[in-house]
């Protein structure tokens, strides 16, 4: 008889619901998302699941692995097994529930609508050096999964997605407000509609990332920093615009 | 009256990948009213996984590259099957489709001179492919999101198109749809429909797709009247990961080997000198991909059924700069180092060459009003697509789409009429599987499927196993038949999943007519009982249609290359190439 694991499930919707147990046999390497299809393939076909690349691209697969946000497919079983601890799987908690491991995150969509784009200074081909891009391609790695909003107490807690943007959209502000072609100005935004002050910098959203983004140090810091510099430090935030627009 | 949600548009794109949104971009950048619908959430479409890079000729590295030669290399490389047309326009305007995103907001690798880095790939003859470490298709994706919410386009997330309407003259008129979450369903009316949506990989496995790649707009626009085009085209990439069996199939990007990484079997053979002694491990995907597959098949496989790659010889610090996702990837779900460590690869389904015919210049199928571009429409890979080529295709063709969807609706003397009739059947149909009692489990039937295709269809064919996957395949699609699922309406995966069963049925059967219609063995298409590559079958296409339940198959001549386009191949090698060498001994001579 092959190995088997039991997978602790959620299954349930906006009415309620709770986990159930699935024996699944256990392979080597396997992943909860491997585990989660043979469950719908074999004992329950309507188990709801999101995912696309099962290769930690696309960010679709969050949920709660043992309380932590975390990717199904990033997540290997036989580091349960080893310790013996069994293995819960719950969607995330921030969002609404849709079914099971599914959940409503189109706050996320709504919040990206009202982020003033890119502004170019002057047309493409533009000369770019590494050294200037490398802060604003390691948030552009983001593959929108959500588990920063998800852990933020901001917004897990305390509900104040009506005055915070979160995480995720804070690394996205930054990376425009850091790209040395960017002509907008944003400073003001950041401060009053997407609610910067809000972040108390704990570093969870950080530490769930599975893209490693370093969002409260390189980003939420930093956008502070801008806030903080034009409205109480006027003359240190006149010097930094004026950086921001030189050549 | 229907009592069902109905929206109206002038245009409509199924799919949100970067052909899709580059093409709602386009049509509602010139005015049309413009809905996307797509199967996952924004931004995740399969088009996020693409690792290596896009195709164009800026020449930042190479200064003799230029669009002559990414012709050359694009027609070899499809075994000259190609739409010549598609590849002229694809090559010329690649560049320019870039520099958009670039000025959209997207952040390439950059040369030490400021200018966007281009990697070399496979077959092509200079480094081309820009990029952003393995991380291409994301950014792309990214960009062209980032810049539809901004426009004024309507998206429908999560939302499954199962049937296309089309008026009493033929024409383009709606579209039957069901929201993922709810399980309601939906009828689009609009002037015109841009198909985007992407490959059907997943009828294969290993595969490195994602769900969404099972041919539905193919399917659909197939069973209204649609022509589809050299579906025995099925690529297959060289280097899936092999093991443990939970990835087996995901991707390892061709940027390993366009980044110095060495194919070797299991007896420390580097095997690709003796296969392709010229371009070695950057030979096109058909034969890196052959050659693994002969290699196994040899008995000198690895001990997962694959060959060994090593890049370790670059460094850690170079590896984890310009691979970073698969040092991640190989770290995390296989326990092995890449910097450290050669590891098992094996060919994994990648790629639809196959696909909708369409106007070169305007992705129009040959039904008024529907439109298709990106992987799911057929021409400019021939027969065996460049690593870098699909990208630029969903820039370049997505943008022609929109137009020209936007230009036909301006040009629409009447609206089209859906047939509140055929709506009704629909909402049948859809529901059937609920009636149904202890038939099929649809996930079974998928498995079923890809067996067969892997079995009979798969790198190595020959006419009777290709008959014995057919009959194999006739019967699983009467089982198929008697699909049936339970639960609710709501996000529902096992009701979700006999849709897409029933459009890569449907294909399926098309790549086993076509397979066995081309006796000869060209790009990915290699046959055993007819092993050469014959010049009267490089003469055509073949081209499929759907009536009334039964397919009909026809070869079309292959579009002839005007002189100056023809005269390209003439030295037998790459303009580009010439001119450097002739560069090159022109400096030794006045040395
Ligand atoms: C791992 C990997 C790496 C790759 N790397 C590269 C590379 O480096 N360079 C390169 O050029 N190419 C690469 N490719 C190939 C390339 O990524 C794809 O060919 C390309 O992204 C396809 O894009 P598309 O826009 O045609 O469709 P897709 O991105 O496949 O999108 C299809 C869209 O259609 C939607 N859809 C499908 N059916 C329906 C339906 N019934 N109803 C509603 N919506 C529907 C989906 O939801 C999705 O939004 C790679 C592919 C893979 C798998
Ligand atoms: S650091 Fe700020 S944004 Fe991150 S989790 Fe804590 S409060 Fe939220
Ligand atoms: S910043 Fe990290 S955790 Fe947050 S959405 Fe992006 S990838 Fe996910
Ligand atoms: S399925 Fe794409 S990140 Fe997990």
């Amino acid at each position: 008889m092959a190995e088997t694991v039991t997978l602790w499930v959620y299954r349930g919707d906006q009415h309620g619901g709770e986990e159930k147990p699935y024996e699944v046999p256990l392979m080597p390497g396997m992943v909860v998302l491997d585990a989660v299809h043979w469950i719908q393939a074999h004992l329950a076909p309507d188990l709801a699941v999101r995912w696309n690349c099962k290769a930690a691209h696309c960010g679709s697969c969050s949920a709660e692995v043992n309380g932590r946000p975390r990717l199904l497919c990033k997540t290997r079983l036989d580091e349960f097994v080893k310790e013996g601890v069994p293995v819960h799987v719950r969607p995330m908690k921030t969002f609404p529930i849709i079914k099971d491991l599914v959940t409503d995150v189109s706050w996320n969509y709504r919040v990206m609508r009202q982020i003033p784009p890119f502004q170019p200074r002057e047309p493409a081909p533009f000369t770019l050096y590494q050294r200037d891009v490398d802060r604003v391609q390691e948030f552009r790695r983001c593959i929108e999964c959500f588990l920063c909003q998800d852990v933020c107490h901001v917004l897990r807690e305390h509900h104040e997605q009506e005055h915070y943007f979160g995480p995720r959209f804070m690394a996205r502000l930054a990376e425009l407000e850091m790209h040395p072609m960017d002509a907008g100005d944003r400073v003001g935004f950041i401060r009053e509609t997407a609610g910067v002050g809000w972040c108390n910098i704990t570093h969870c959203c950080a530490e769930v990332c599975p893209e490693a983004i370093e969002i409260t140090n390189n980003a939420i810091i930093p956008l502070k920093e801008r806030v903080a510099d034009r409205y109480w430090d006027p003359i240190r935030g006149l010097f930094r615009r004026f950086q921001k627009t030189a050549p | 009256m229907l009592d069902i949600e109905t929206r109206e548009y002038d245009v409509v794109v199924v799919g949100a990948g970067g052909a899709g949104l580059r093409a709602a971009i386009e049509a509602s950048g010139r005015g049309s009213r413009v809905a996307v619908l797509t199967k996952s959430l924004l931004g995740k479409a399969h088009t996020v996984m693409a690792e290596g890079g896009i195709a164009a000729s800026f020449g930042n590295l190479d200064p003799y590259d230029g669009w002559e030669t990414h012709f050359y290399d694009t027609m070899k490389s499809g075994h000259f099957i190609n739409n010549y047309r598609m590849v002229e326009l694809y090559t010329k305007e690649a560049p320019e489709r870039v520099l958009e995103l670039e000025s959209w907001g997207a952040v390439f690798d950059r040369t030490e001179d400021g200018k966007i880095m281009q990697r070399p790939f496979g077959a092509h003859s200079f480094r081309r492919l820009a990029h952003v470490g393995d991380r291409t298709g994301k950014e792309l994706i990214r960009t062209l999101q980032q810049k539809v919410v901004t426009q004024n386009v309507d998206i429908f997330a999560e939302v499954t198109t199962t049937r296309i309407f089309l008026d009493r003259q033929g024409r383009v008129a709606g579209l039957f749809a069901y929201h993922r979450d709810d399980g309601h369903f939906v009828l689009f009316k609009t002037r015109a429909i841009i198909l985007a949506t992407g490959g059907w990989g997943r009828m294969y496995k290993p595969t490195s797709n994602s769900w969404e790649c099972t041919g539905d707009g193919a399917a659909m626009a197939f069973r209204v009247g649609a022509e589809l085009q050299d579906m025995e085209m099925v690529q297959f990439h060289p280097t899936g990961m092999v093991w443990p069996p939970g990835v087996r199939g995901i991707l390892v990007t061709e940027g390993v080997r366009g980044e110095g990484g060495l194919l070797y079997n299991a007896e420390g053979e580097r095997f690709m000198l003796r296969y392709d002694p010229e371009k070695k491990e950057l030979s096109s995907r058909d034969v890196v991909a052959r050659s693994i597959y002969r290699e196994v098949k040899a008995g000198r496989g690895t001990p997962h059924g694959g060959a060994w790659l090593d890049i370790t010889h670059k460094g850690p610090e170079y590896i984890k700069r310009k691979l970073p996702g698969m040092y991640e990837q190989f770290k995390k779900l296989a326990d092995v180092d890449i910097t450290k460590e050669r590891f098992e690869v094996a060919p994994t389904v990648h790629y639809t060459m196959g696909g909708l015919r369409v106007h070169p210049e305007l992705a129009a199928t040959n039904v008024p009003g529907l439109y298709a571009a990106g992987e799911t429409a057929c021409g400019l890979h021939g027969a065996n697509r460049l690593g870098g080529n699909s990208l630029g295709d969903l820039l370049v063709f997505g943008r022609r789409a929109g137009m020209a969807a936007h230009e036909y609706v301006q040009n629409l003397a009447s609206l089209p009429e859906v047939d509140e009739a055929e709506v009704r059947d629909e909402m049948r149909r859809v529901l059937r599987p609920f009636e149904v009692e202890g038939g099929e489990n649809p996930y079974l039937i998928h498995e079923a499927l890809q067996t067969i295709m892997s079995t009979y269809a798969g790198i190595e064919r020959s006419g009777p196993e290709l008959e014995k996957g057919l009959a194999e395949l006739e019967e699983l699609k009467a089982r198929a038949e008697r699909m049936s699922v339970d639960g609710p309406l709501h996000f529902n995966p096992g009701w979700h999943t006999v849709f897409e069963v029933q459009s890569m049925l449907l294909l399926a059967e098309a790549i086993f007519r076509g397979a066995l219609e081309r006796k000869e063995s060209r790009g990915a298409h290699w046959r055993t009982d007819y092993p050469e590559e014959l010049p009267e079958y490089g003469r055509v296409n073949f081209v499929q249609t759907y009536e009334d339940g039964r397919y009909h198959i026809r070869p079309e001549p292959v579009p002839e290359m005007p002189p100056e386009l023809a005269r390209l191949f003439e030295a037998g090698v790459a303009p580009g190439v010439l001119r450097a060498r002739q560069a090159q001994n022109g400096r030794e001579e006045t040395k």
